[in-house]
């Protein structure tokens, strides 16, 4: 890490002569075409303009914001608490994440700790919540590139953790898990055993998922060596997560700056090698197999104990601003807090993993062909939600 | 009972003189490092402070140094990743605008926040040269702020549409408050809300 | 009367050959007849075979576990507004469909059901079938051509270059079981399909087994090559909704695309029975030389009627499964009514003399329906090809290996 960044930054920018008039395409070479904002390949509402040379992809252009509802904005005028389930919003498929960080944060600023029940409570939701986002992933991934039936699968699998999820806090998508201070809810009579019978259930369906995909030759070739991103690239243009590690960076979150109890369990880091979509997603899927190894240790050593800290009920940080980031499903998911010393957040910034990896969906699909694209769009696993706040 | 007429006295109607002292509060700490001391011996008083608060490490930096100082940090001190690039809007002060720039060193697993005050109007250089990952997230601080970036390569409106008029974060920006002319033509909505 | 046509039954040519037209007429329409109920009951097959294999149950609903789907897919279809694109050329617009139609259906007049039972038995039967199922090709440029819009002439342009690459190695995969059927006693081969059957029933052996690999490797060139020139999964690009087209028939609504579909179903079974007459022996029935005497031969007849008693026992099997509610009784009387007409067909099939006509029909079908069954085995498992990669297998892995094919079965025909 620390090598010069070898290409120059601003050939990133692709410069889309968008004032031309559109030629007809027998004419030029060059084709303007916009994945619009409804499509069904890009997982929500992104508009990419593609500048094409016959299959080729020359340059692109992500314009976002359609789902820009002004959360940061909103967190200015709504108390600590008030702002709790609005985080949810944000990441929509990885609800349970945003929760945590936000609580962490806002933790950190009050200089109170959650207590060791509540943080293997939030581990085990937290790790259940990122098996969900990984085999949300899955499914639309291989349904873009064409295998239909991954998709199914997957989702049958994401019930077991919608239905725990909903016995736990009442809700499967935007849970509102957690409380600043630790959680509310104890866990359910008979959560363990849930939780115990679906982590040993699920090895095997992990199997069928690569059974069907990993091997499969038409998978291997729609997907190694498209989209390819070195790491020196990933980190000149701050994205994080599974693309990051499967570029060869050995770097995540929950083992370089530990938070909530990540600390006390034993797992391994999965890093890939080419940067390529095919790595992801083998990075992606050993992400699984080990959060499965967090969960099954932490329902072993799950420790009794209060679960919420003591925390005034009119909550007023002290003056001061903290950034706090965990390593989300999608990357390293940051809240900088500033507090006014009053009961509303003088200002909240989102730090939102997908917003800066879609900025290198440009370098991806350079060079590639229009087909591609769909697949590195999958494979950066963006959700609009968090692009957009 | 007439002590529910009253409003904002505590229960009970005791004053606050009566409770106990709360705890002191964290405090900011001094903060000093080699990356400080490399700061402050190229630049001197432009380190306006630099400052360790519950933990987390920062500078607030003078805005004609701070352009430099950002590359000294990328090239030096290791600090290969910028995490995040925000400001804050603060009309009382006579510098409203607090650019803030968050910094992560892979080498060394260490965070910092460099910070530095410019004036309404101001614009700054960008720092899309040293991270290319700034290109978005300065895009969305003069979005949302409307503080430009100096030799950024694009820069325009990310979330908002491109004729949108106003930059919603600044704290005069009203919470429903919407551009009304462009909503109006553009959605149709004759209310323009 | 009766006599007329038991005395036509015991005849041993067919009609084409025999140049009876009255006869001609009532088997074309009987296999086209075959060949539309055979459309609509694979669209029923496909829907529920691909939701069960996606863990999910399929139509259910709308008659006895949706089995009268297709008819509602039908009606859907026939009463849809018809959009015709305002600068659309409408002829074109209206002739693309049926080019595709008549090109699929018109080949079903060499597919060789038994030794008699076929519309007629061209002695370029097999070259005929190649020929006029190219056809289609032109169909679908220009169904693009006419949508006069750019994403249906590229989708248009793209399904009709895979069609083409793929029908080279297809062709040559043919004439390697051409071939084989010149390796008898005259040394003289043959192109008519009933021909091919009567070879592999010469040389005893079906010819996925002759000169084993090669049979069994050409008979899987034409296997993908027969997938990627129906334009199905995993070479279904052009078709496919995530993908930028969004194919050639995108313009088309109604009626107009169900002719197309029917035209794609049809092509389907087509090329399956070219797989079947030239490496799968036919109608003949599995293991004729080694299984061979009485009882065999008995035990094999029966098995059409076994077949559909077996289904009608799932059928009742899915009656006494059905929910004990009144709302479901109309469907429970459906399907009991289906499983007891599935019995009677059942018996009827036992009787000697329908038992022995119908063997050849039946095992003929039976292996064209495990092709079927593969297609949405392929469609529910594969993810598909991106062009380049589709026309690269097309072009380099397969054209090579059918050549070598060839070339090997030509020498070693000459060898032995």
């Amino acid at each position: 890490m620390g090598d010069q960044i070898t290409k120059d930054p601003a050939s990133f920018i692709s410069h889309l002569e968008l004032d031309q008039p559109d030629k007809t395409f027998l004419d030029s070479n060059e084709l303007i075409i916009n994945m619009g904002p409804q499509h069904p390949a890009t997982h929500g509402v992104l508009r990419v303009i593609l500048k094409l040379d016959g299959e080729k992809v020359l340059g692109t252009e992500c314009v976002i914001g359609y789902l820009h509802r002004g959360v940061e904005k909103i967190a200015e005028h709504r108390t600590y608490t008030m702002f709790n389930p609005y985080v949810d919003r944000m990441d929509y498929v990885a609800a349970v994440s945003n929760g945590l960080g936000y609580c962490e944060a806002v933790e950190k600023l009050l200089n109170v700790q959650a207590p060791p029940r509540a943080n293997y409570i939030r581990v085990i939701l937290t790790e259940l919540n990122r098996l969900a986002s990984h085999q949300l992933w899955l499914g639309t991934h291989a349904l873009d590139i064409g295998a239909m039936t991954p998709l199914f699968y997957t989702f049958r699998d994401r019930e077991e953790i919608l239905k725990i999820f909903e016995k736990y806090c009442g809700a499967r998508l935007t849970t509102h898990a957690f409380r600043i201070g630790g959680c509310l809810y104890e866990t359910y009579d008979g959560f363990e055993q849930d939780v115990k019978k679906f982590i040993d259930g699920l090895p095997s369906k992990i199997d069928e998922y690569e059974e069907l995909l990993t091997t499969n030759r038409i998978w291997v070739e729609r997907t190694k060596g498209v989209g390819k991103i070195s790491a020196s690239d990933c980190v000149a243009l701050g994205v994080t997560g599974p693309v990051l590690r499967a570029s060869g960076v050995k770097w995540d979150l929950r083992k370089a700056q530990p938070y909530a109890a990540y600390s006390e369990f034993d797992f391994d880091i999965p890093i890939g090698q080419s940067g390529d979509t095919y790595d992801r997603y083998l990075v992606r899927m050993e992400e699984m197999r080990q959060s499965l190894r967090i969960i099954r240790q932490a329902v072993e050593r799950i420790p009794e104990g209060p679960i919420m800290a003591k925390v005034p009920k009119v909550m007023k940080p002290p003056v001061g601003e903290i950034y706090h980031s965990i390593e989300a499903p999608k990357g390293e998911l940051g809240y900088f807090i500033v507090s006014d010393g009053s009961t509303q957040p003088y200002r909240i910034r989102v730090r939102p993993p997908s917003f800066v990896n879609l900025q290198a969906l440009d370098l991806m699909v350079r060079g590639q062909l229009v087909a591609d694209v769909i697949a590195v769009i999958g494979t950066l696993d963006i959700v609009l939600g968090e692009v957009d706040r | 009972m007439p002590e529910e007429t009253k409003s904002p006295t505590p229960p009970g109607g005791q004053p606050h003189a009566a409770a106990p002292a709360k705890p002191a509060g964290p405090a900011t700490i001094p903060w000093d490092s080699p990356t400080v001391a490399r700061l402050k011996s190229q630049y001197g008083s432009g380190v306006q402070e630099s400052v360790t608060y519950l933990g987390q490490n920062y500078f607030v930096l003078d805005a004609s140094v701070t352009a430099e100082a950002l590359r000294i940090l990328r090239d030096e001190e290791q600090f290969d990743y910028c995490v995040d690039i925000t400001a804050t809007h603060n009309p009382t002060r006579e510098k409203q605008f607090e650019l803030i720039w968050i910094l992560y060193s892979f080498a060394r697993n260490e965070r910092i926040r460099v910070k530095t005050d410019i004036a309404d109007g101001d614009s700054f250089p960008s720092s899309v040269s040293i991270w290319p990952a700034a290109n978005w997230l300065e895009r969305e601080v003069f979005d949302m702020f409307g503080i430009k970036f100096d030799g950024h390569p694009d820069m325009k409106r990310i979330l908002l549409p491109e004729g949108w008029k106003g930059h919603p974060l600044r704290k005069d920006y009203g919470i429903i408050q919407q551009d009304q002319e462009w909503v109006q033509i553009n959605l149709g909505i004759e209310s323009g809300q | 009367m009766l006599d007329y046509i038991t005395s036509y039954l015991s005849s041993n040519t067919t009609p084409g050959q025999a140049g009876n037209v009255f006869w001609a007429l009532v088997y074309i329409m009987i296999v086209f007849g075959g060949v539309s109920v055979a459309v609509m009951a694979m669209n029923w097959l496909e829907r529920k075979a691909l939701a069960h294999f996606q863990i999910r149950l399929g139509p259910m609903r709308v008659g006895p576990h949706g089995l009268l789907q297709p008819i509602a897919d039908a009606i859907k279809l026939l009463t849809k507004e018809d959009i015709v694109p305002s600068e659309a050329d409408k002829f074109v617009f209206w002739l693309a469909p049926l080019i595709i139609l008549c090109a699929s259906f018109t080949v079903y007049i060499v597919v060789p059901f038994g030794p008699t039972h076929a519309i007629t038995d061209l002695n370029i039967g097999i070259l005929f079938m190649l020929g006029v199922s190219s056809l289609s090709v032109l169909g679908v440029v220009m169904a693009g051509w006419a949508s006069n819009s750019h994403y249906p002439l590229i989708g248009a342009l793209r399904s009709s270059a895979q069609m083409i690459s793929y029908e080279v190695a297809m062709g040559l995969a043919v004439v390697s079981a051409i071939l084989m059927t010149s390796l008898n006693s005259t040394g003289t081969g043959t192109l008519s399909m009933i021909g091919i059957v009567q070879a592999q029933q010469s040389q005893q052996m079906w010819f996925l087994f002759k000169f084993f690999p090669l049979g069994f490797i050409a008979f899987g060139i034409f296997a993908i090559a027969m997938v990627a020139e129906t334009n199905r999964a995993p070479f279904d690009l052009p078709e496919a909704e995530s993908e930028l087209t969004a194919g050639f028939h995108t313009e088309y609504s109604g009626l107009r695309w169900s002719l197309f579909m029917l035209g794609e179903y049809a092509a389907m079974i087509a090329v399956s029975s070219i797989a079947v007459t030239l490496w799968v022996g036919g109608w003949m029935r599995p293991f004729p030389n080694w299984l061979t005497g009485e009882t065999w031969d008995l035990v094999f007849s029966l098995t059409p009627g076994f077949l559909f008693l077996g289904l009608a026992l799932i059928a009742f099997i899915g009656v006494a499964r059905m929910p004990k509610h009144p709302y479901f009784r109309v469907q429970t009387i459906g399907l009991a009514g289906f499983g007891a007409v599935l019995g009677l067909i059942g018996l009827v099939l036992f009787a000697p003399p329908v038992r022995d006509r119908i063997q050849d029909i039946f095992w003929f079908c039976a292996k064209v329906a495990v092709f079927m069954y593969l297609y949405i085995w392929y469609r529910a498992t594969f993810p598909r090809y991106r062009f380049d990669q589709l026309m690269r297998v097309g072009w380099k892995a397969l054209l090579p290996v059918a050549i070598g094919v060839l070339i090997l079965t030509a020498i070693l025909g000459v060898v032995f």
